[in-house]
């Protein structure tokens, strides 16, 4: 049997690495860019649907990728009926996302494997941070009119300031789908680099609502302003739109990060969010992270995972991976 | 550390390989010892002989092969031939039920087939697995449709016969796909041999054909290497070639077949542009370079292996390539998570090995990932060149592997030009975001297939197939069907045609005393009425032109009086008719329109010189008044015809099945050669030159060589119509002498030739300079008069070429 050679040397682990000191700095709005890019969406599609196709994992390499998706996840809950109680259960879970079993049983038994964040609304912000006191777990906050983006300015800018000042280390706020729609990309810049400026020490994701942006040459422009206007993430949704995270979205999104990398040497991270619910989304996921990437985009200072449900499909494949049966949902404790 | 926890650290690939278990279970099963597949059942060769089949991957011989000897051949095209009446005979729904069978059956076990294909050629499992194999099953869906729609689709053509069937070793399954689905629905039954390297596919395919009740000798696969195509391709009764492969070997088959009266269709090499405009989304051309080039390691017929960038974006595009083949993962083919597998054997890897060095040589700069092959079986890495002109070794020859070739363009005029720099013309790929450009450069691409902003697509229901060297003939879509039936007693095979004058032409040169008594003019009616003499002079490029040579050739009624004299075209003469009707290549951009209203025109003027024409047929030809008029006024209606046709022979768009159009576009060959048939000498004429014309093609004509002077008033006739000079040229003289040398002329894109069947073979014989295409009469007359004979559709598929543009949309 011939052997596989894998054309890059694995680089020196991250994935311990909490969202690293670097930030995104921006740069000063290049119009230029933004309106020679080019995406051709056949292409895109045809990419993304070869992409997952062309790779895989399997087996010891599966139950290792999966731990490491578990790791890039924002265990999130988004639901106007969420309380303090369901929050503080969703911290638990954030704390031990895999059953001990199942990590000892893996030869991960002493690392201290968490998600990378936990995502709520401003609300909730304080709960979890109590919830999470110990630990170097960030909370999340949506913000900025979560998940429509159009109340008045100022208030927008003042939630933010109120979640940072309530403990969250990092703000997923919406942008307004109109700056894109309309083509105000100054408009849209300004806003991300005001938003950018109120979270202060706070890591800043831009969500682009890409369901609703129409086509994915305005997803690439949009995700160019965010860039240059000094986005630490990008991100795809907010989870509440029709269309959520879809791979030729995200290699859209994956490649302007590239770009925007090549022209500025700061490397950007990407978050798809929304309709994430099993293992294989989350491979396929980290598929095109590493192809398109590279292995610096597979951990959680550079990639995560918006997800509820997904955990639950990950434990499942772990726990097969272990005993080599299929799992119940119900052997995994809930979050 | 655990394994598992090793992994988690590094992020690395693994193995994911896809088990062989199965498929060497199957070869198990045959004691990894294969015989023909003949009339239905396993047939050992007669000389007993075996040879290796190679995993190409670990160099490790998978399992032994029969050599297709004489005798073997023999057997197999007696049982094909004993098939024959009654599959042609099954009415159309039954056909389609057996091919709906097998596609149904290769899609029950797709896997092995797939599996099986990856042993044998050395392709990822992913290709074998998502492309080649679902591709078959297409394939044989679609045909299925045409047999049950045959009776409608193809009425008044019937199936050729026995189909001798060659195919190469890239796509070994597919190949057969090709070949068999089209010639079982339209009623042939087939001799199919596999390429030496890559047997297997086929003869599982064999036992699934057994499996399905497939009447015994429908299909019939003989293995064996290229001695055993050979005497395929030679076998007196065999009615077509269906040959796929290399241009050489395409080649060597079109001289072995010239002549015999044998159809043939070849698919043959390629060097196909992959064309990079500046404002194209330039990751996604780099994703469409690798499924270019890097599809099936390179050994792909069509592979885009010569990029053309805008020079603007060339050095981005380079980049942006080396950071991507750094990502490629080459290996075990057989492993679900690589995009390169095996090189099919050491022969082309050496070939692939030797080319490049040359390219290096002669100072083109090579570049290849830094991660290396594996060293066990036949590998060879993706490998980029650049700083290199057209006129290196390396941008004009096929590689047939992972190796592509890029140059810079500063223009779409210039993209164009160096696109169509090659003697191929299988395929091309543009990229550009501008619709406009797009649909500007695809017809301006001499190539069978262009695709926008995508590359490598296939589909049966398209029409694949090569312009200039890179063949003729298309497999898939309707067009793909012509090549396997025949227009019902459309040509009565094997009457001889009333060959010529009834003295040959006198060699007597007229400008130069003689010793031989002088030819008598037919003197004039009245005693003082003297005729004023009318000099015939060649028609090229829209004047009249002395003949080169100096030489003119005296014309003779039937009752042997001298009717007159023309020029005696030479090899001068044809080479500045050639010139002439390239540079009037504009007539093939006017619109149909245009082309229609020039034909009526030249119909109404020849209407109203009917008489005169009429006269000049009595005299010359010594038909009666009758017929003589006849004649003219069939002329006339022929032209009126094909002006009709010429903006009704309308493209397709084929429903292909993902998100685009398919135009299928019927283009002007070029350059068309005609050699008319010696009679009826004008109603001949117009009866091939007007649909010729009428798709925008530029002719060069070599008229009756006994009765030429209806072609000689005839470009009076061009003249005054608006025909734009260099249309139609007519060069009058020896009819042999100058087919040669035009079936010789490689700026020549077709020559037809209605004439003896020595003359056909010598025109398809000499035809393999430039591999132009070659419609002859097989030495059989035509009736001219009847139009189900004389005119029509089948005109017009000779007259044009296929194209198929693929447009995928979506913003």
């Amino acid at each position: 049997m011939v052997k596989v050679r894998d054309s890059r040397a694995a680089p020196a682990a991250t994935y311990v690495a909490r969202p690293t000191p670097e930030r995104n700095p921006g740069t000063a709005l290049d119009l230029d860019w933004v309106r020679d890019l080019r995406v051709n969406r056949s292409a895109v599609e045809r990419r993304a649907d070869t992409l997952v196709r062309r790779r895989t994992v399997k087996r010891d390499w599966q139950a290792a990728w999966l731990l490491r998706a578990v790791t890039c996840m924002d265990l999130t809950t988004l639901a106007s009926d969420d309380t303090p109680g369901r929050v503080r259960r969703l911290c638990a879970k954030a704390r031990h996302p895999v059953r001990r079993d199942l990590l000892a049983a893996l030869g991960l038994g002493t690392a201290d494997l968490r998600v990378a964040a936990v995502c709520v609304y401003h609300a909730f912000v304080e709960t979890a941070v109590e919830a999470l006191r110990g630990t170097d777990l960030p909370v999340a906050a949506v913000s900025t009119g979560f998940p429509a983006g159009l109340g008045p300015f100022p208030q927008r800018v003042a939630e933010i300031r109120a979640s940072v000042a309530a403990g969250a280390r990092e703000i997923d706020i919406v942008i307004t789908r109109a700056h894109v729609l309309t083509g105000h990309w100054e408009a849209l810049y300004d806003e991300v680099r005001a938003f950018r400026e109120a979270c202060g020490d706070a890591h800043l994701k831009t969500i682009l609502g890409t369901g609703e942006l129409g086509t994915l040459r305005n997803v690439a422009r949009a995700s160019a302003v965010c860039l240059m206007a000094g986005a630490d993430f990008i991100k795809t949704s907010t989870g509440k739109e029709a269309v959520n995270a879809t791979l030729p979205v995200g290699l859209v999104m994956a490649r302007m990060i590239r770009a925007y990398r090549e022209r500025t040497n700061v490397a950007v991270g990407f978050k798809p969010a929304g309709g994430i619910r099993t293992a294989r989304q989350a491979l396929d996921w980290l598929l095109l992270m590493k192809d398109e990437l590279g292995d610096a985009w597979l951990g959680p200072a550079r990639f995560r995972l918006g997800a509820s449900s997904l955990l639950t499909d990950i434990e499942r494949q772990l726990e097969h991976a272990v005993t080599g049966r299929y799992s119940a949902a119900h052997r995994h404790g809930m979050g | 550390m655990s394994k598992v926890a090793e992994i988690f650290e590094t992020m690395a690939y693994g193995p994911a390989p896809e088990s062989a278990a199965p498929a060497v279970a199957w070869l198990e099963g045959h004691q990894r010892r294969f015989a023909h597949f003949i009339g239905g059942t396993w047939a050992p060769p007669g000389e007993g002989e075996y040879f290796d089949t190679v995993n190409p991957a670990t160099a490790q011989p998978l399992a032994r092969v029969a050599q297709g000897g004489a005798a073997d051949v023999d057997r197999a095209v007696a049982a094909a031939r004993a098939a024959f009446p009654a599959w042609r005979a099954l009415e159309g729904h039954a056909r389609a039920r057996h091919l709906y069978a097998i596609a149904r059956h290769l899609q029950k076990h797709a896997r092995l087939f797939a599996v099986l294909e990856t042993l044998d050629n050395g392709k990822p499992i992913r290709e074998a697995r998502d492309i080649d194999i679902p591709l078959v099953a297409r394939h044989f869906y679609h045909h299925a449709g045409w047999a049950a729609l045959q009776s409608e689709a193809l009425s008044g053509y019937e199936p050729v016969g026995v189909v001798g069937q060659i195919i190469p070793w890239n796509f070994p399954l597919l190949m057969l796909a090709w070949k068999i689905a089209p010639a079982l629905a339209t009623g042939n039954t087939v001799v199919l041999k596999p390429a030496e390297f890559t047997s297997l596919t086929a003869l599982r395919f064999a036992e699934l054909c057994a499996e399905i009740g497939l009447p015994p000798g429908v299909v019939n696969i003989v293995t064996g290497d290229g001695r055993t195509g050979e005497t395929l391709v030679k076998h007196p009764d065999v009615d077509k070639i269906a040959f796929t492969g290399s241009t050489d070997v395409g080649r060597l088959i079109r001289v072995a077949t010239a002549g015999t009266g044998k159809r043939l269709s070849l698919e043959l090499g390629g060097k196909s542009p992959f064309v990079v405009f500046d404002d194209a989304d330039l990751d996604s051309v780099v994703e469409g370079v690798v499924d270019a080039i890097w599809f099936n390691q390179g050994q792909v017929c069509c592979a885009g292996s010569r990029i053309l960038a805008h020079e603007g974006i060339a050095d981005q595009l380079v980049a942006k390539l080396k950071a991507r083949m750094e990502t490629l993962r080459m290996g075990d083919p057989l492993d679900k998570a690589v995009d390169l597998g095996a090189i099919i054997a050491p022969v082309q890897l050496e070939k692939i090995e030797r080319l490049v060095a040359q390219g290096r040589e002669e100072g083109a700069t090579i570049w290849q990932p830094s991660w290396s092959a594996p060293q066990e079986g036949y590998f060879y890495p993706p490998t980029l060149c650049t700083d290199l002109g057209p006129a290196d070794t390396i941008a004009q020859v096929e590689i047939f592997g992972p190796v592509v070739v890029l140059m810079s363009f500063r223009t779409p005029e210039e993209a164009v030009e160096l696109a169509n720099n090659t003697r191929y013309g299988l395929a091309a790929s543009v990229w550009t975001e501008n619709i406009n450009l797009a649909l500007d450069v695809a017809p301006k691409i001499k190539a069978g297939t262009i695709w926008i902003n995508c590359t490598n697509v296939f589909d049966a229901a398209s029409g694949f197939g090569g312009y200039r060297e890179s063949g003729y003939g298309r497999e898939g879509g309707l067009e793909g069907l012509w090549e396997y039936v025949r227009r019902v007693g459309g040509r009565p095979v094997g009457r001889p045609v009333p060959e010529s004058a009834p003295t040959a032409p006198d060699p007597t040169v007229s400008n130069r005393p003689s010793a031989a008594p002088p030819a008598r003019r037919a003197a004039g009616k009245g005693g003082g009425d003297v005729p004023i003499d009318r000099t015939a002079k060649l028609y090229i490029g829209g004047k009249q032109a002395r003949p080169d040579g100096g030489y003119s050739l005296t014309v003779r009624a039937p009752d042997g009086t001298v009717v007159g004299e023309v020029a005696r075209g030479n090899r001068k003469d044809l080479r500045n008719a050639v010139e002439a009707a390239h540079k009037a290549a504009g007539w093939g951009r006017a619109t149909a329109h245009t082309r229609a209203q020039v034909l009526y025109y030249v119909g109404e003027n020849l209407a109203a010189r009917a008489g005169e024409f009429a006269r000049r047929l009595e005299r010359a030809v010594g038909l009666s008044p009758s017929a003589a008029d006849a004649e003219v006024d069939l002329a006339v209606r022929r032209l009126f015809t094909y002006a009709a046709w010429a903006d009704k022979w309308d493209g397709r768009v084929h429903h292909t099945p993902f998100r685009n159009v398919t135009l299928a576009m019927p283009e002007p060959i070029g350059v068309m050669a005609i050699v008319c048939p010696t009679r009826p000498s004008l109603l001949g004429l117009v009866s091939l030159v007007a649909p010729a014309v009428a798709m925008g093609n530029t002719t060069v004509v070599v008229p009756s060589e006994a009765y030429p002077l209806a072609a000689t008033d005839f470009y009076q006739v061009l003249d005054t119509s608006d025909v734009p000079g260099g249309v139609v040229n007519i060069v009058t003289g020896a009819r042999d002498e100058l087919a040669e040398v035009l079936a010789g002329h490689d700026d020549v894109d077709a020559i037809w030739y209605d004439g003896p069947a020595e003359g056909c073979g010598m025109v398809e014989r000499l035809s393999v300079g430039n591999m132009k295409r070659t419609w002859v009469s097989d030495g059989a007359a035509r009736d001219w008069a009847d139009p189900a004979h004389g005119a029509g559709e089948e005109f017009l598929r000779e007259a044009t070429q296929v194209k198929n543009i693929w447009v995928p949309y979506g913003e």
